[in-house]
């Protein structure tokens, strides 16, 4: 299936683009997601943390991505 | 209740007039606004990005965990700005009525302190020679 990410702030800097299309695996995780991303631009693991939203809704690794859902990475958040 | 994300000035008397509540004895404001220094360096401004529409759910989402922390809040009122800010510049505004002082600080305290958490806008420093994403890196 293909995936949508949204990228903001360091992530997308780091990748160069602020959305990437990709193909995983059916029943792709969050967790499978980040694995795969940051084995692709290694400068993502540096992060302090790396998260992953689907629908505007922080992800537990384990969640199932789907290819209509509106996913992005969040890197460290710093509003206020 | 009042949540907002937007690109321009925010309107402090705006947002605290949406606090405003007959039943309420205290109104508690937190305004954040640019500094002109960061761990030692000159900060010459600010830009802030936004994952919008997360953004305002998740400001919606800590303002509502807050009225069931504090079921005593009568209004709640909390507008964040993006893009590029000066020093000297608004970028959050959060306002919460009780009917007592004491709910009304902490409610306000526990609203700016989550939101710093977890709703997705990035600041990233200018500084005279460079930029730096805050707290992007361990």
């Amino acid at each position: 299936m293909n995936l949508t990410v949204a990228l903001f702030g360091i992530a997308r800097e780091i990748v160069g683009q602020s959305s990437l299309t990709l193909t995983a695996p059916a029943g792709q995780s969050a967790a499978g997601l980040l694995a795969d991303l940051r084995t692709q631009y290694p400068a993502l693991a540096g992060l302090r943390s790396l998260a992953v939203a689907v629908n505007n809704e922080y992800a537990a690794a384990d969640v199932a991505l789907h290819e209509r859902d509106e996913i992005a990475l969040i890197p460290p958040v710093s509003g206020g | 209740m009042l949540i907002d994300l937007v690109d321009h000035a925010i309107d402090v008397a705006a947002v605290l007039q949406a606090a405003e509540s007959d039943e309420a004895g205290a109104v508690n404001a937190f305004i954040g606004t640019v500094r002109n220094r960061s761990d030692g360096r000159r900060v010459v401004r600010l830009h802030y990005e936004a994952y919008p529409p997360m953004a305002v759910h998740q400001l919606r989402r800590v303002a509502e965990l807050a009225q069931e922390k504090w079921p005593m809040l009568r209004q709640v009122a909390v507008v964040h700005r993006h893009g590029t800010l000066e020093i000297g510049d608004v970028a959050v505004v959060v306002a919460v009525s009780t009917p007592h002082r004491a709910d009304s600080f902490a409610a306000c305290q526990y609203i700016i302190d989550t939101l710093k958490e977890v709703v997705p806008i990035w600041k990233k420093e200018e500084y005279e020679d460079g930029t730096v994403w805050v707290a992007a890196h361990p």
